[in-house]
C-alpha cells in the first residue's frame, strides 16, 4: 500500500510541529522557579529587596542562554531565523546616543518573553501535546480498553457504544491536530520574530545602513568602472587611431608621386581617422576626464565649456575641492546640460555657475535655446535626476517653450 | 636637431620618431616614463623634448611635471607635450615660468604631418605652438576683462596668434589677405595696450603674458 504523498507531508510536518511545541515546554518554563521563589520568600520573609534584585540578576543572567536555545529551537525544528541585531555602538557618547544605544541593546522585549509570555505558551503547548495524546489514545482504543478493568471497561468502553464513538473522535481530532500545531507553531514564531528579534524600527535602520553603504559602494564601483573603461580606451583603441592617423598623414607627406586616386583615398582615410579620433576623444572624456581627478572640478569644466560649440560664461567658486563622486556627478549633470543646449535646444549662450554654500554645491546651467525640455521624458535628464538623487541631492529642470532652460543641481558634499 | 622622445605608447613611439625624422630631426633617445626622460634629457641634452602627458605610473600629469622639471634644471630646452586632451591648467602650469621654446598640442594633430613638422620646429627655434583648443580654454575665462571689448574676428585672430601663427598662417587660415591681418593685430594691440613689436615670437609672448597676467 501507497501512502499518498500529501498525506506523507502532512503527517511529517504535523510530527515537525508536535516535536518543536514539546522542545518549547522546557524552557519556556525555565524561568517560573525564579519568579516562584522570588514570591514564595517574600511572602514568607518579607525581604523584597534582596529577593527582587537576586531574581533580577538570575533573569539578565538567563535571558541570552535562554535566547540562544529559543533561537536554536525555532531554527532547527522548523526552520525560522530569528535575526540577531548588534546595535552598533555610537561614535560619540552624549546623553542622546546612550540612551538610544541602550534602548537598542536593553532586552526589555527578550525578558518580557522569556518572564511573562514563555509560561502562556507553554501552557498552550501543553494543552496541544494533551490533545494530540488525547486523539491517538481514542484512535487506537480498540486496542487498549481490553485491559482496562471489566466494570470500568463494560461501563465506559462499550465495544459497540461508546468505543466507536471514541475512534471518530480521535480520527477528528487526529485530522484537526496538524493544523493547530502549525497555527500555534505559527504564532510563536511570530512573537519570537517580534520579541527576540529586532524591532521594526531596527530593523528598518539596520536595512537603511546596509542600503546607504551598498548605495556608496555601488556609486564607487560605477564610478571606477568608468575610470577603468576610460584607461583602457586611452591605453588601447585611442593610441592607435592616432598611430593609425599619423602613418597615413606620413603617406600623404612622404609619397608626393602617388597616383592623384591614391591621393584622394588616402586623404579620405586620414580625414576619416581624424573625425574618428575628435569622436572617440569626446566618447572617452563623457566617461570621466582624468583631469577631473587630477585638478577639481574647475580645471575640468574648461576643457568642457571650450569643447561646446556655443559661447559659455563659466563661473566657478569653490574653496577646496568636494568628494571625488560629488565632483563627478555635478561634471556630468553640466556635460549633459551643455550638450543638451548645444543638440536639443539651439541655444546661443550657456552659463554654467558652480558654488558652494556651506555644506551644499549649487550647480545652474541656464541657456537662452528653444526650452521645453520634460525632466521626465527625456532619457538624459532622467539619467541626471537618478545620479544627483544617488547623491542624496535635489535636482530641477526649469523649461517653459520658447526658453530659457535653467537646469539646477544642489549636492550635500560635507566632508 | 636632437630630439628626446616621452611616450609610452610604442605603436606611437614608432610615428612620432618618423615624423620627426621628417622634420629633419634626429630622435637621440626614447623614454616611456618620466624618470627615462629626465635621464635621457640629462645624458643628451636634446633641441627638443616632445613629452606624452600621461604617462606610467599615475597615468594623470607626469608629462607635465617632467617638462617643468627640464625646464628648471635645462632652462632654455624646448619642449613639446603631447596629449590626447589639452587642459588649460597644465598650460598655465607650463607657461607660469616662461612662454618661449614651449608647444602643447593634441596627439591628434601629428596626424597633420607638414603642419606638426612646423609647430615643432617652430617651439625648437625657441616659439611657441599652443593647441587651438588650449587657446579656447585660456580665452574662455576672460570675458571680464580687456579681451571682451574685441570683436570675434579679433579674438580669432588672437587665438591664432596665440598658437603661434605668422600673419601669413593667419590670413591663410581665416581665408583674409595678409594686410587685413595686420590691421586686425593693430587693433588687438591697442585694445589691449600692448606695445607693437614685429618679431613673431614676442607678439606672442605679449599675448601669453598678458594671458598668463590676469590668472590667479
Amino acid at each position: 500500500m501507497t501512502i499518498p504523498a500529501g498525506l506523507r507531508r502532512a503527517v511529517l510536518r504535523a510530527q515537525r510541529d508536535t516535536g518543536f511545541l514539546a522542545a518549547g515546554v522546557l524552557p519556556h518554563l525555565a524561568l517560573v522557579p525564579v519568579w516562584a521563589w522570588a514570591a514564595a520568600t517574600i511572602a514568607r520573609t518579607g525581604n523584597w529587596l534582596l529577593t527582587v534584585s537576586l531574581s533580577a540578576a538570575l533573569v539578565l543572567l538567563g535571558t541570552p542562554v535562554l535566547t540562544a536555545v529559543q533561537r536554536a529551537r525555532y531554527r532547527v525544528l522548523i526552520g525560522v531565523d530569528v535575526p540577531r541585531l548588534t546595535p552598533t555602538a555610537p561614535e560619540q557618547w552624549t546623553w542622546a546616543s546612550t540612551a538610544r544605544w541602550l534602548a537598542a541593546t536593553w532586552p526589555w522585549r527578550k525578558i518580557g518573553y522569556h518572564l511573562l509570555l514563555g509560561p502562556l505558551l507553554a501552557l498552550l503547548e501543553l494543552l496541544v501535546l494533551a490533545v494530540a495524546a488525547a486523539c491517538v489514545a481514542g484512535v487506537i482504543a480498540y486496542a487498549w480498553s481490553w485491559a482496562l478493568p471489566t466494570g470500568v471497561r463494560q461501563d465506559w468502553f462499550g465495544y459497540l457504544t461508546q468505543l466507536p464513538a471514541y475512534t471518530a473522535a480521535g480520527l477528528l481530532l487526529l485530522c484537526a491536530l496538524p493544523w493547530t500545531a502549525r497555527a500555534v507553531a505559527r504564532a510563536e514564531a511570530r512573537l519570537a520574530l517580534g520579541l527576540l528579534g529586532p524591532s521594526q524600527a531596527q530593523r528598518l535602520q539596520e536595512r537603511v545602513d546596509q542600503l546607504t553603504v551598498s548605495r556608496t559602494d555601488l556609486i564607487e564601483a560605477v564610478d571606477a568602472e568608468r575610470r577603468r573603461i576610460e584607461r583602457d580606451l586611452h591605453d588601447g583603441t585611442q593610441q592607435r587611431l592616432v598611430s593609425l592617423a599619423v602613418n597615413l598623414g606620413l603617406a600623404i607627406a612622404t609619397c608626393p608621386d602617388l597616383s592623384s586616386d591614391a591621393r584622394e583615398v588616402i586623404a579620405r582615410a586620414h580625414l576619416e581617422a581624424k573625425e574618428a579620433i575628435a569622436e572617440l576623444n569626446d566618447l572617452v572624456r563623457g566617461l570621466h576626464p582624468a583631469v577631473l581627478e587630477d585638478r577639481g572640478l574647475d580645471a575640468a569644466l574648461s576643457g568642457l565649456a571650450a569643447r561646446t560649440p556655443l559661447p559659455v560664461r563659466l563661473r566657478v567658486d569653490l574653496e577646496e575641492r568636494v568628494a571625488p563622486n560629488v565632483e563627478s556627478v555635478a561634471y556630468f549633470v553640466i556635460s549633459e546640460a551643455l550638450t543638451n543646449a548645444t543638440k536639443h535646444a539651439n541655444a546661443m549662450h550657456a552659463e554654467v555657475v558652480v558654488r558652494q554654500v556651506g555644506e551644499v554645491l549649487r550647480v545652474r546651467v541656464t541657456d537662452d535655446g528653444l526650452g521645453g525640455a520634460d525632466a521626465a521624458g527625456g532619457t538624459g535628464l532622467t539619467g541626471l535626476a537618478k545620479r544627483v538623487g544617488s547623491l542624496d541631492g535635489a535636482f530641477h529642470v526649469s523649461s517653459p517653450v520658447g526658453g530659457p532652460t535653467t537646469i539646477t543641481a544642489e549636492l550635500p558634499c560635507a566632508r | 636637431m636632437r630630439a628626446v622622445i616621452a611616450e609610452d605608447s610604442v605603436l606611437l613611439r614608432v610615428g612620432l620618431i618618423k615624423v620627426l625624422e621628417m622634420g629633419g630631426f634626429q630622435v637621440v633617445a626614447e623614454a616611456g616614463d618620466a624618470e627615462g626622460l629626465l635621464a635621457a634629457v640629462a645624458e643628451h641634452r636634446p633641441e627638443l623634448a616632445l613629452i606624452d602627458v600621461r604617462m606610467p605610473p599615475g597615468f594623470t600629469d607626469e608629462g607635465v611635471r617632467a617638462a617643468m622639471e627640464i625646464r628648471r634644471r635645462w632652462p632654455g630646452t624646448p619642449v613639446v607635450l603631447l596629449s590626447q586632451y589639452v587642459e588649460e591648467r597644465y598650460a598655465a602650469d607650463l607657461l607660469s615660468a616662461n612662454t618661449s621654446g614651449v608647444g602643447y598640442l593634441l596627439k591628434q594633430r601629428v596626424a597633420d604631418v607638414a603642419d606638426f613638422v612646423a609647430a615643432v620646429r617652430r617651439v625648437a627655434d625657441g616659439g611657441t605652438a599652443l593647441d587651438p583648443q588650449v587657446v579656447a580654454q585660456l580665452l574662455l575665462r576672460r570675458d571680464s576683462d580687456p579681451l571682451a571689448r574685441l570683436t570675434l574676428r579679433e579674438r580669432e585672430v588672437l587665438g591664432l596668434m596665440a598658437e603661434g601663427r605668422s600673419n601669413a598662417g593667419i590670413a591663410q587660415a581665416l581665408v583674409v589677405s595678409e594686410s587685413a591681418v595686420a590691421k586686425h593685430i593693430n587693433n588687438i594691440f591697442a585694445k589691449l595696450d600692448l606695445p607693437v613689436v614685429d618679431a613673431d615670437h614676442r607678439r606672442v609672448l605679449a599675448v601669453l603674458r598678458f594671458l598668463g597676467a590676469s590668472r590667479a
